[in-house]
């Protein structure tokens, strides 16, 4: 019994970071109908300025854990305003070029200063050691993660349904033409929905920093799932990126733990998930079909 | 009011209107026939500035929106009625409502909409979509009013609705009107247009094919009736 609610709980902290990338992918697509796949990229940033500020500046993990998602918000607008904004009128596949170009110059830009090897990360002494559950204890800092995700989770979806904002983004994302139409200027709130995606991926890796190793590489890996995760959550919801980066993380942990004996099983289980998904719900579990303009 | 010179559209290779000229004064409501294709709607989302791709010019009250943005054009006062009525399946039907700005001198308020459209109240916190077609048509019509719009682009109001409701919209639309706000309407029913409209335009292959007033309407009935295939 421990040894599920310890998989269970390893399995939400995993779905913790899915949950907080996929969602900055979803409110991304959902107003500028592009696929960043340079999200990896901005999380293994979140995660490595983390590191750097700390080495190389004595800057601790809290003033980081706002530094980054700032910075590289701000960084995301920046490059939203300089090259992203000119491909949404194109063809989709120069998205996908300017983004994969980008992911490969910020790896390797980080490569060349730091190399390919880890670097460690130290847990902030005041979230070092474990929290006793009564049963079974787990490890403060992975509590910390999946406490401070889902509140983050929660006041982004406030924010979404309950504020002004939250309803002009919900109604610039089902029908940008006809939000138009009715005198929202939708290309104002482009800019910094896109730089609030990124600032989430940012936020990810700093909070990755202390429990996975920090390399160029890490966002690169993680990206793979966490687009499984967007299809399987549904293209553009909110909701469902939500929903199912905890519930792939889950189901990767119980794969794991209890598919050892079959790697293979284990390793694609995601991938089975969803295509599965697809062939009973193109458009995801919580997506619509594209509405018309 | 609105004035449209020589307005040509195309989608793609398809051309959907040709040096389309016409103009709708202040106060007037003017309807747009003709068969489907004819380039009623095409007509409308250019006046409204969301189709790409468009030659002439449309001036409101005299100053030229050609190049404006739909956004800019909404603020100045059009109040767009689409023809899928447009309903937001993510925002609730008071959202719905509340979501375009305040554009013009008269804007109905919540407390007003409410009150004239009780099924609507009912409903307020249910997603848009879930209302009956003719409750989203009430809807798409509340929103423009409660935008206070002044001059109102309405892409067939009346489609799919029962008889109750068409006579409904009528009302709505005559009262807009006394309220000074001036309407150009896509319309192929025949009998509703000339209880509401002061007048008529006959579009056919992209063209103004005819201008014509209700008596001319009223006594070429069957006639037009025929040419639209109704």
């Amino acid at each position: 019994m421990s040894g599920f609610a310890q998989n269970t709980f390893n399995g939400l902290v995993s779905g913790a970071f899915y949950a907080l990338l996929a969602l900055g992918l979803a409110v991304i697509f959902g107003m500028l109908r592009v696929v960043n796949f340079a999200h990896g990229a901005f999380y293994m940033l979140g995660a490595f300025g983390a590191y750097v500020l700390l080495s190389e500046a004595g800057v601790p993990f809290w003033a980081a854990l706002v530094i980054m998602p700032v910075g590289l918000g701000l960084l995301g607008m920046a490059l939203e305003r300089a090259v992203i904004h000119r491909l949404t009128k194109l063809d989709p596949l120069y998205n996908f070029l300017l983004a994969f170009g980008l992911t490969l110059i910020l790896q390797d830009l980080v490569k060349l200063r730091y190399g390919v090897q880890s670097s460690p990360y130290e847990t902030p002494s005041l979230l070092s050691g474990s929290v006793d559950f009564g049963l079974f204890d787990f490890p403060t800092y992975r509590v910390f993660i999946l406490g401070f995700a889902v509140l983050l989770c929660v006041a982004v979806w406030w924010v979404l349904t309950r504020t002004r904002i939250g309803m002009v983004v919900r109604a610039a994302t089902e029908r940008p033409d006809l939000t138009r139409a009715f005198g929202i200027d939708v290309g104002r709130w482009v800019t910094p929905v896109f730089g609030f995606g990124i600032g989430l991926a940012g936020l990810a890796g700093v909070l990755a920093a202390p429990m996975r190793a920090v390399n160029p590489l890490m966002g690169a890996d993680l990206i793979i799932v966490v687009f499984a995760v967007v299809v399987i959550g549904g293209l553009g919801s909110i909701f469902g990126s939500v929903a199912a980066g905890f519930g792939i993380g889950l189901v990767q942990a119980w794969g794991e733990a209890y598919l050892s004996n079959f790697p293979l099983v284990s390793q694609t289980i995601v991938f089975v998930v969803m295509a599965g998904v697809l062939l009973w719900r193109p458009a995801g579990l919580f997506g619509r079909e594209e509405a018309p303009a | 009011m609105l004035r449209i010179d020589n307005l040509s559209a195309s989608y793609g290779e398809a051309q959907v209107l040709r040096d389309v000229s016409l103009e709708v004064c202040a106060g007037e409501v003017v309807t747009l026939v003709g068969r489907n294709g004819a380039g009623k709607s095409t007509l409308l989302r250019c006046v409204m500035g969301l189709h790409p791709g468009q030659r002439g010019t449309v001036e409101l009250d005299g100053r030229d929106i050609t190049r404006l943005p739909a956004h800019k054009r909404a603020r100045l006062g059009l109040g767009w009625v689409p023809d899928d009525r447009g309903s937001y399946a993510t925002l609730t039907v008071t959202e719905n409502l509340t979501l375009p700005p305040t554009v013009g001198p008269d804007p109905w308020s919540l407390e007003r909409v409410y009150e004239a459209f009780p099924a609507l109240y009912t409903r307020r916190d249910s997603a848009a979509t879930m209302l009956s077609g003719g409750e989203q048509q009430m809807l798409a019509l509340a929103r423009v009013l409660r935008m206070g719009a002044r001059l109102l682009l309405c892409d067939e109001p009346t489609e799919g609705l029962s008889p109750l409701l068409v006579q409904q919209v009528g009302d709505l639309l005559r009262e807009a009107k006394r309220h000074g706000v001036t309407v150009l309407l896509v319309e192929q029913n025949l009998h509703f247009a000339t209880g509401v409209a002061d007048r008529h335009y006959l579009l056919a292959e992209g063209r103004v094919a005819e201008a014509m007033d209700n008596s001319d309407v009223l006594s070429r009935e069957r006639e037009l009736l025929a040419y639209l295939g109704i």
